[in-house]
Order: C-alpha cells, then sequence, then structure tokens
C-alpha cells in the first residue's frame, strides 16, 4: 500500500542517513490510516529533509528556509479538509524558524509537524545548531561547541502545543505510530525524531542504551510530561503529551466548513460595508 | 459672504479625541454638500504628544489635497495654538475652551468659550469637549444643527451611549456658537447631496481586495497599515474571510503563500519595515508560481525612521526586493479609487499571470479621506487555475507559450500538485540541470510580454494638457490635481504602472513637453525610472522629504519656477 505515496524518485541522502526511517514510517503511516495521497500537503523547509517532498508521493510545497510552519498553517486555514504535515529539520524549525513553531503551537494550528533532528546542520556541511551538544566540535565549532543546546520538547510543551511526541528514526514501526496519532491529532502535533546524521554528527553510539520507549505514562499529565522532557540521561521515547482542544481553524466557522467554495469565485456584493463611509 | 471653501484645523494632545473631532468635522461638511478632504498628522504615542486633523471642504468641485492657509482652528490645548496660528488666514479665528485661553496674550482672534461647562451639563466625559467645541465652532460657521448631529451619530454608529450624550453636548454647544455667529466671516451654504461616500486609502484597499475575492488576509501590526487589518478582522464573518494576525511579517506573508497554494486569494499589508521582512517570500512566491499581492503603506524611513509619517521612498525597493530575477507588478493607485480598483486588479493580475503583485501606497494616500461620489463595480476574474478533475499529465510548471502553467489546486483527485521554491522542472522536481533551469527562467519571464502590454495600456494616465508635463506617482497626484487649478498649460501625467513600466506610453505623454517630476522622497526614484526606460532626464525635480506630503502650493510655485531644481 505504501507504493501510492511514493512518488517513484530513488531517494538521495547519505548511506545510514535516519531520513530514510522517517521517509518510510510516514509513507507507512499514511497508507494505515487510509489516506488517498490527493487529501494530504506536506510542506518541507530547506535542510537534508527538505528532499522528502521529491520522495513522499503526496501535495508538496517546498519552502524556503525556516518558513515551512507558516506556509503549512496557510494552507491548514485555507482548506482545514486538507491533512498538512511539515517536514522541518532542526535548523529549519529551531533556528531560523523557531518562532514561527512555537506560535504555531501555542495557536493550536491542526498541522503535524515532523523536525528531522540531527543536532547539525547538516547540507550545509556541517555546523553547529540549536540542538547540538557542548563541546561537539563542528565545522563552525572547531574547538568545541561553547553553546548550551535548548530542550525543544520542553519549548513545545511550554508554547502550548497539544500533542508532544519523540521518536528515532532507526525505529520505523514506533515512530510510524507516532505519525499516525499526529496526522490526527486535532490541533497542533510535534514530533522532535531523533534523526543520526552519519556524515556530519552520528549520535547512535552516543544515545545507544539511553533511549526506552514509555510506558503507563499519562499522556494528559502536563507536570509529568514536563518530568519527561527534564530527564537528562535517559531519553523518553513516545507521545509525551497529548490533549484534545479546540484548533485554531475551528475559528473560522465561517469558512471551516466549506473548503470547496475556495476553489469559485465568490463576488461579493460591497453595498452594506459602504454603508459605513456614507 | 457664502463660504465656496473652508479649512478647519483641529489640534491637541494624542487622547483628547482630535481624530474623532476630524471625523464627525468632514461628515457634518459633507452632510452640508461640501466635498470633503481630511489628512492628519501625530506622534508615535497613544497619550501626549500633538497631533491634528485638517479638514477642507469645497462647494460644487472636488477638493483633492490639503493646504497651507486655514479659516478656523479648534484648539483642544495651548499648544495647538502656538503651532499653527500662523496658518490662519486673513479673518481665521481660533475656539478654545476658557481654560486653554487663560494665560495665552490676548488675541482678538482667539474665541474663548465655556466648552467645559457644557460637557459638565450634559453628564458627559470631560474629552467630550472636543464636540462641544467643533459644535459651537460650526454654529459660528452658520452651519445646521441637524447635519452636525448626523455626523456624531454616523461617528458614534453602534455605540449607542456615546452617540447619545455626545448629540446633546453637540446640541447644547451648538447654541453657544449660534450667538457668536458674528464673529465669523464664513457663512456656510447647506447644499445637501446624497449618496456620496467618505473613503480613505485604506479601507479602499481592504474593499477592492473584497471585491476581488479575497479570503484570506494576514498582517502584522504596523503603522500606517493597520486600519487594513482593522476594517478586515472586523468584517470577516460578514464577508466570509480568515484574517489572521501573524506573529511577523515572515510568518504573514508565508501564511498566505500556502494559502493561496490552496486556492485562497491571499492578501497581505504592511509598511515599508514589513515589507523589508517580507522580501524573502516574496522571491518564494514567484519561484513556486503562487499568486500572492503585497499592499506597502510607504512610511518615512530608512529603518523604524518616522513610523506615522508619509513618504515615497520604497519604488525602488519594490521593483527590486528579493534576490534572484523574477517577474513581479508594482502598482501604485493615487487616489481611493485608484486602490481599490487597482487592490482587485492586482488579485486578478496575481491569479492570471500567477506573479507576485505589489501595491504601493502611503500614508497619506491610506489615511486620508476623500470624497467620493461611488465605486465602479469590479470583480474577480478566474485566473489560470484548473478546478475539477485533474488533466491527463498534469504537471505543476508546464512549459507554455505564454509561460503561464495551469495551476491545480491540493485536494484535486488524481493530482499531484508540487509547488518548489528550489528551481524545478515542469513536474516540480528540484533540478540542477542547465538545459531545465533555463527554460523554466524563461518561461516565467515570458509573462512579462503580456504584462508590459498590459502595462503600457494601464499604466499612464493624464489629466489636463499643456506643454508642461507635471510627473508624479502615487498619492502625490492628488496634489498635483490641487495644484492644477491654479496652473495653466500643464498637463498631469501620473504612472501607474511602475513595473513593468510603461516606457513606451509615457515616452509619448512626454513628448515635446518640459518635464517636471514632483515626489515624496529624496532621490527622484521616478525620474531615475524615467532616465533608464527613456533616456530622457527630467528638466526639474520637486522632492520633499520631510515625512510630509508636498503641498499644492508648493508644486504650483514649483512649475511656475520658484522652486525645484
Amino acid at each position: 500500500m505504501a507504493s501510492a505515496f511514493d512518488t517513484g524518485r530513488r531517494p538521495q541522502w547519505c548511506p545510514g542517513c535516519g531520513n530514510y526511517g522517517i521517509l518510510a514510517a510516514v509513507r507507512a503511516a499514511l497508507a494505515e490510516l487510509g489516506l488517498k495521497p490527493e487529501s494530504v500537503v506536506a510542506v518541507a523547509g530547506i535542510g537534508c529533509h527538505g528532499r522528502m517532498t521529491e520522495y513522499l508521493g503526496v501535495n508538496a510545497f517546498h519552502a524556503i528556509h525556516g518558513r515551512a510552519v507558516p506556509v503549512a498553517v496557510g494552507v491548514k486555514l485555507a482548506n482545514p479538509s486538507l491533512k498538512v504535515i511539515v517536514h522541518t529539520g532542526d535548523g529549519d524549525a529551531y533556528s531560523i524558524g523557531l518562532s514561527h513553531l512555537l506560535h504555531a503551537a501555542r495557536r493550536n494550528v491542526g498541522i503535524a509537524v515532523i523536525v528531522h533532528n540531527n543536532m547539525i546542520f547538516a547540507l550545509t556541511t556541517g555546523q553547529a545548531g540549536p540542538t547540538t551538544p557542548k563541546g561537539v566540535r563542528t565545522r563552525s565549532t572547531p574547538s568545541g561547541n561553547p553553546e548550551e543546546p535548548f530542550n525543544p520538547i520542553l519549548l513545545a510543551l511550554a508554547s502550548g502545543a497539544t500533542f508532544v511526541a519523540r521518536g528515532f528514526s532507526d525505529d520505523v514501526q514506533h515512530l510510524k505510530e507516532l505519525i499516525k496519532r499526529a496526522v490526527n491529532h486535532r490541533g497542533f502535533a510535534i514530533i522532535d525524531v531523533i534523526q543520526p546524521c552519519p556524515t556530519f554528527y552520528d549520535v547512535r553510539r552516543e544515545i545507544r542504551g539511553r533511549l526506552y520507549k514509555l510506558e503507563g505514562h499519562d499522556p494528559a499529565d502536563f507536570k509529568a510530561a514536563l518530568n519527561l522532557a527534564l530527564e537528562a540521561e535517559k531519553i523518553p521515547l513516545g507521545v509525551l503529551y497529548d490533549v484534545e482542544k479546540p484548533a485554531f481553524e475551528e475559528n473560522f466557522k465561517h469558512l471551516v466548513k466549506q473548503p470547496a467554495e475556495l476553489a469559485s469565485l465568490r463576488k461579493l456584493s460591497l453595498a452594506k460595508l459602504l454603508a459605513r463611509f456614507s | 459672504m457664502a463660504a465656496k471653501e473652508l479649512a478647519v484645523l483641529v489640534g491637541g494632545p494624542a487622547g483628547s479625541g482630535v481624530f474623532a473631532t476630524g471625523a464627525i468635522a468632514a461628515r457634518a461638511l459633507l452632510y452640508h454638500g461640501y466635498s470633503v478632504f481630511a489628512t492628519n498628522e501625530y506622534p508615535s504615542t497613544i497619550r501626549g504628544g500633538h497631533q491634528w486633523v485638517l479638514v477642507r471642504g469645497r462647494l460644487g468641485e472636488n477638493v483633492y489635497a490639503h493646504c497651507r492657509s486655514i479659516d478656523a482652528l479648534l484648539a483642544l490645548d495651548a499648544e495647538t495654538i502656538r503651532l499653527h496660528e500662523a496658518r490662519l488666514g486673513g479673518r481665521g479665528v481660533v475656539v478654545c475652551d476658557e481654560s486653554v485661553a487663560k494665560g495665552l496674550c490676548s488675541n482678538a482672534r482667539i474665541v474663548a468659550l465655556g466648552l467645559r461647562e457644557v460637557v459638565e451639563k450634559a453628564g458627559a466625559p470631560p474629552v467630550a469637549v472636543n464636540v462641544a467645541g467643533l459644535s459651537a465652532l460650526l454654529a459660528m460657521m452658520g452651519a445646521r444643527l441637524e447635519p452636525i448631529l448626523e455626523a456624531v451619530k454616523s461617528y458614534y454608529r453602534g455605540r449607542e451611549r456615546l452617540a447619545e450624550l455626545n448629540v446633546r453636548v453637540a446640541t447644547m454647544a451648538y447654541e453657544l456658537g449660534v450667538k457668536l455667529e458674528a464673529l465669523s466671516s464664513l457663512k456656510l451654504k447647506y447644499e445637501p447631496r446624497g449618496g456620496r461616500l467618505l473613503l480613505d486609502g485604506n479601507s479602499a484597499v481592504a474593499l477592492g481586495a473584497l471585491a476581488g475575492g479575497m479570503s484570506f488576509f494576514a498582517a502584522y501590526p504596523i503603522t500606517p497599515a493597520s486600519p487594513i487589518l482593522h476594517f478586515l478582522a472586523e468584517v470577516q464573518e460578514e464577508v466570509g474571510a480568515i484574517v489572521v494576525q501573524a506573529e511577523c511579517e515572515l510568518a504573514a506573508i508565508n501564511m498566505a503563500v500556502g494559502a493561496a497554494y490552496a486556492g485562497a486569494r491571499a492578501v497581505v499589508a504592511t509598511s515599508g519595515p514589513g515589507f523589508s521582512l517580507m522580501a524573502e517570500a516574496l522571491g518564494e512566491a514567484a519561484m513556486t508560481e503562487t499568486p500572492i499581492v503585497v499592499v506597502n503603506v510607504q512610511r518615512a524611513g530608512p529603518s523604524t525612521g518616522l513610523p506615522t509619517h508619509t513618504a515615497q521612498g520604497d519604488l525602488r525597493f519594490a521593483i527590486h526586493a528579493s534576490h534572484g530575477e523574477f517577474p513581479r507588478v508594482v502598482l501604485a493607485p493615487g487616489d481611493p479609487v485608484e486602490a481599490y480598483q487597482l487592490t482587485c486588479e492586482a488579485l486578478n493580475l496575481a491569479w492570471r499571470y500567477q506573479v507576485p503583485v505589489i501595491l504601493l501606497t502611503d500614508k497619506y494616500l491610506g489615511e486620508s479621506y476623500w470624497t467620493i461620489d461611488g465605486l465602479p463595480r469590479v470583480e474577480p476574474d478566474e485566473g489560470s487555475i484548473i478546478v475539477g478533475e485533474a488533466p491527463a499529465g498534469y504537471a505543476r510548471y508546464r512549459v507554455t507559450d505564454d509561460g503561464v502553467s495551469p495551476m491545480l489546486l491540493p485536494g484535486t483527485r488524481g493530482a499531484r500538485v508540487y509547488a518548489n521554491a528550489n528551481e524545478h522542472d515542469e513536474e516540480g522536481f528540484v533540478t540542477v540541470d542547465p538545459e531545465t533551469v533555463r527554460r523554466m527562467q524563461e518561461k516565467r519571464f515570458r509573462k512579462l510580454r503580456m504584462l508590459r502590454a498590459l502595462a503600457e495600456e494601464r499604466g499612464v494616465k493624464v489629466y489636463g494638457s499643456g506643454r508642461v508635463a507635471l510627473l508624479v506617482w502615487g498619492s502625490t497626484k492628488m496634489v498635483a490635481l490641487e495644484a492644477l487649478r491654479e496652473l495653466e498649460g500643464v498637463k498631469l501625467v501620473q504612472v501607474v504602472w511602475l513595473e513593468p513600466f510603461p516606457a513606451q506610453s509615457l515616452g509619448r505623454e512626454l513628448e515635446g513637453c518640459r518635464v517636471l517630476v514632483a515626489e515624496n522622497n529624496a532621490t527622484g526614484q521616478l525620474a531615475s525610472l524615467v532616465r533608464e526606460h527613456l533616456l530622457r532626464e527630467p528638466d526639474s525635480l520637486l522632492l520633499r522629504y520631510d515625512g510630509r506630503q508636498l503641498e499644492p502650493e508648493e508644486i504650483v510655485e514649483f512649475v511656475r519656477g520658484g522652486r525645484g531644481g
């Protein structure tokens, strides 16, 4: 079934890149959700993740660096019947486009944001990013990264995201389940996906033995989610937070129910509006 | 002597209701049958700092712009008298409350009235001294009470308690003014004409966008463009549009690009600083061939500049904004009716040719009011989207003879709609193949052929005739039209399409004429386009760059040879 979400182009990432796992997980998730390719829009930013739109057989908008989220917000508001998935990287979402991410979370816009977090600027050949751990040598930090990384999960929770999860690109089955839940979530969903970059920063060895899957956690418990986000040694995978609140697009009730109308032109009579100016 | 013309200035500290007074005065004159123009000036503060509104009326003919000399000054504080008294014409009067006049040197022009007393007696809040002063002043000039009360009610529509209190204040203060009629040399006439509107440029843009089928609007608050956001936010449910206040201008334009990709006719409005931020996504819209309309209500820069003052300094920037090369359209309306028509046209052009369209207005156009007889009927045209089933072998960026590829909306059965901000092939896939890159660039630029033809056809407007051509763009047109009343042998030439530039039609209009250029910027940006496209050096330039629009009197002096160079 997953072949329906294949553009037929052979993916081109480095051998061992985490993007292969994320692509496989998204395709499988969409297939298992029974979605039609034409009902999905993938919006990607700039980075190695950006090639997702080349391979994922759904409608797509390959945006400029850092602005995938606001483009996706526009798509969702204009046609809420579309399932809108954002593929973005740690540079795209957490550095240049950070404010958009937080505000989309705050508004609870019904988009699913999948952050390909390889903790490095990879496409630009290996500079430190906002999630690169302190001390890591990169091409822009040859003596070791002097900056502290921030905690994207904590940030997402603080911003009001109603669905916050963490996945691992090497665990496709688990990630697929997270994506299915995120795509069907009412409102804003974010999955921070740990994505090893074998060329510039392969975290596989570093995180081995630290990852564990959440069990028995109540995703409606905000404080428990905060505590999980604060864990330093162990890295929890799974849905940390999941609550239901009205989505932003539901505010536009005058439009939200007739997306089909968008295609047809509205010829508006201004007579009533003009009374204000008389 | 009946007043065929008059100019009243209302001034006071921010927060004293100066704008409300101006709006009511403008309506009161309109209801008397005058053609009205109103403009304002204010600092970037909410309380304190001086602000004023100038209301100018003319009977029987249009009034296009402001003027230096005023006939009456309504002073809500002593500072107003100090700042504006010199503008009073020979028999002009100042009306103020007794408390304002106290401490000033005795001055025969000053009519100090017990306005506060009236407000107290009426049981209205102290700020209502503005309406009291206006009503008394208009009464002194022989105004009728009924149109004044209508103006008050119209201004406070939907705020019934305030309307009622201010009607009471206006009625009582009117009695004060009537007794002093002899003090004013102005005698207002009452020749009501129905059906006319008072329209500002910002509202005109909003109305034009709605008429053009806009269903998505996003903006970040910025002076002087915010009134467009306010108006659309207020009417969004009534008109069935989505109005979003974005977290920044980057977000606003990217949301609009996303919405347009999904099929909504989308508009964003901002001023220079926000337009700078939007430059990035202009290229994105161009490369993805997503239709988008960007309104830049220019203010004086650079940087934060004079955030509440007017300028025409963004012309070159609008033409070139964003990196790389792509076709775009830049339009500059000169008055509210043009602002309305061109905003609708901007949407139509964007959706027909799948290019970004930039509308350049300015603070003077956006926040001044003009009397208009009505708005012409304009409507959205079909554009270049295919609605319904996808044609076999659909490709979003199909290379076509005219450069316009058929646009499908995501959600169309059987179609994959792939928009790509990277260079791409016909189906939208990323490419670096030199042959494909060249073909796609040429495809996009082929649209310019049709756009250039439209620019030549619609891009230049001419008023009057003569051997002297006064060349303007944007709201300076209105100042020049006002100046034209005093000038002979001058033809006013307005460039409406700035990009593509209507070089041939402009060249024809300027042929054999002495060319004078008047602009609201420091470097003569329109003049530079004339040099570039027509290889012609204008004979003289009048440039104003102090945050104020040119005055009609200045233009008259300039054309007569007194200024500029």
